[in-house]
């Protein structure tokens, strides 16, 4: 399977963006070199501000900008971009409803070696609280690339988070990308797993996995944790009884909450969560940091195995 | 430039404009005195001599914009802005109430406000975007904002003040409100923040220290201001707490308390003679 980096695809979809709109500028915390940024950079310095590792002042800027009509897309690790300028992004860019694009790339355990200092795995959840703000997160490269296209049209404030390992491509071009409307992977009748970022090819290994055991598992593409697709959740619970979500984020507040908020209020059935639990990561290669954070196809097939156990019969 | 200027109109305008401020935080029943009487008068300036403006047109592409970065001197923004015509002054009264259009601290939704403020650091970074922003859009206007000097304590502050320094946004023109009194006492007891005007300098800033209450010294610094062609300007404007009201001023109890009955009247009074 092709495996891509959703950063290198929202790289090279900034500069098409960019001289397709000249209200397109570029905001950077002085990783443009690992957020990709630095394609823009490249083909249009006069909208392009490394503004210097200052986070807080990268999103007031950005907010700034924005009140001129232009389309600020504000730019680092997704660990520096939401959690150290919190509160300038929940008053400067929310609270003003500013047209401002967060990107943090970076996201989840995934990002390896560095360690739990540049481990995101809060973002989903503390930016999923302020009003006004959108939060997506593209499944593959190819998604990355309608995903920016559709974040750089909408009117209003959006977070994308991006990560750093090369994912594997399981969309194509002609699939749909819309803000808010999720995509089934895969059908089935038994459970539905519901998955963001690179849990959703994990959830799909999973899916094989329980097929051979006579399972069949409906897994849903989440690329929008806010808003969320309660549509989709509701008919994914009626429709096959039992759910597990996904994600490369804490099991606290993140796309399990979002999902479980919609079934406690609307459809309950028994939920089943694979996230990190409660703790920080730590150094590693990527797939060594899945298997020992239990975010892994077995993971969530076992996930999977559970929840159905929970169903009245 | 500042020989046409109608001095007796801003004095007036002075006068008249504290009073109003007081009215209206008595009728909402709290909000910020200290910090609103220290700034009316560099208000006054900027929307009466200053400022590319109309009230008719708040959106105009070309106006010069205003950040208040102090967000809790919503009582002087207003003042400014109703007495500007951008809504009716009777609208004041609805000041901090439920369902009005004019927050406890400053808000867009008022006609005339840039950008709602009131976490306190964030209006420089705002203004230089705009700034920024202006360059790009090959735009002339002039983005201007206002700082406690308690505000400036905040981190972001410093991070902004390098980003105009280091872009030298000739379009910013920044202007602190030094009225050396924060909530809870001396500002500089609190967190010492001299050589004020040698930090801006370090950070690549032009300053230009005036008395805050003395229009001849505003319109002067505003027009200096405009001479600079390469860097961000910051205006230094010593001023004092509670200006104009004898038992409000210097007092850090009248940073953010409403005047009771008797209080209001007593400082009523006592403006009817300010300025004269």
């Amino acid at each position: 399977m092709e495996m891509v980096a959703t950063r290198e695809a929202f790289g090279k979809t900034l500069v098409e963006l960019g001289s397709e709109n000249e209200r397109i500028v570029v905001l950077s915390g002085d990783l443009e070199d690992s957020t990709r940024a630095e394609y823009f950079k490249k083909e249009f310095p006069e909208r392009f501000f490394n503004l210097g590792i200052a986070e807080q002042d990268i999103i007031g800027t950005a907010a700034g900008m924005s009140m001129d009509g232009l389309i600020p897309f504000a730019c680092s690790f997704a660990v520096f971009i939401t959690n150290r300028p919190y509160d300038t992004l929940r008053v400067s860019v929310c609270y003003n409803n500013a047209n401002v694009k967060v990107i943090g790339t970076h996201g989840g355990i995934t990002v390896g070696p560095d360690g739990a200092t540049a481990q995101c795995l809060e973002d989903i959840a503390i930016t999923r609280v302020l009003p006004n703000i959108k939060v997506v997160y593209p499944v593959d490269a190819v998604e990355t690339k309608k995903a920016v296209r559709a974040v750089a049209e909408f009117e209003g404030p959006v977070y994308m988070r991006l990560g750093r390992t090369p994912y594997p491509v399981i969309t194509v071009e002609s699939d749909p990308f819309i803000i808010g409307k999720s995509n089934m992977m895969r059908d089935g009748k038994d459970v539905t797993m519901i998955a963001c970022g690179l849990m959703v090819s994990e959830s799909l290994k999973a899916a094989e996995i329980l097929a051979g055991e006579g399972v069949g598992a409906r897994v849903i593409n989440m690329h929008t944790i806010k808003p969320i697709d309660k549509e989709a959740i509701i008919k994914a619970a009626g429709e096959t009884g039992a759910v597990v979500t996904a994600e490369e984020h804490q099991i606290n507040g993140g796309l399990g909450g979002a999902v479980s908020e919609v079934l406690a209020m609307n459809a309950p059935v028994p939920v089943e969560m694979v996230a990190v639990m409660d703790t920080f990561g730590e150094s590693g290669e990527p797939e060594e940091l899945l298997i020992k954070y239990h975010l892994t196809a077995n993971d969530i097939a076992a996930a999977a195995r559970r929840t159905i156990s929970r169903k009245k019969s | 430039m500042g020989s046409n200027v109608d001095y007796g109109k801003l004095k007036e305008m002075a006068k008249e404009f504290r009073k109003e401020i007081l009215e209206t935080i008595f009728e909402a029943g709290s909000g910020h005195p200290g910090g609103s009487l220290s700034s009316i008068d560099i208000l006054i300036a900027l929307y009466f001599y200053r400022m590319r403006h109309d009230p008719k047109n708040p959106a105009w592409p070309d106006r010069d914009r205003f950040i208040m970065s102090k967000g809790h001197a919503s009582p002087a923004m207003y003042v400014t802005l109703a007495e500007s015509g951008y809504f009716p002054k009777e609208e004041l009264k609805t000041f901090r109430k439920q369902g009005g259009r004019l927050q406890g601290h400053v808000h867009c939704g008022v006609p005339g406000v840039e950008f709602c403020t009131g976490s306190l650091g964030q209006g420089l970074s705002v203004a230089n975007g705009m700034a920024l922003g202006a360059r790009v859009l090959k735009k002339d206007f002039k983005v201007f904002c206002l700082l406690g000097d308690g505000e400036i304590q905040e981190g972001q502050i410093w991070e902004a003040a390098m980003t105009a320094g280091h872009h030298r946004l000739n379009n910013v023109c920044a202007i602190l409100d030094y009225n050396g009194v924060q909530e809870n006492g001396p500002v500089n007891s609190i967190k010492n923040e001299e050589p004020q005007a040698a930090r801006w300098r370090d950070f690549g800033w032009h300053t230009i220290e005036i008395d805050g209450h003395d229009f001849k010294q505003i319109v002067g610094a505003l027009d200096e201001s405009d001479t600079v062609a390469d860097k961000p300007v910051m205006i230094i404007a010593h001023t004092i707490k509670g200006r104009g009201v004898s038992f409000m001023e210097g007092q850090a109890k009248w940073h953010g308390k409403a005047p009771n009955k008797e209080q209001l009247e007593q400082a009523l009074k006592e403006l009817e003679h300010f300025g004269s």
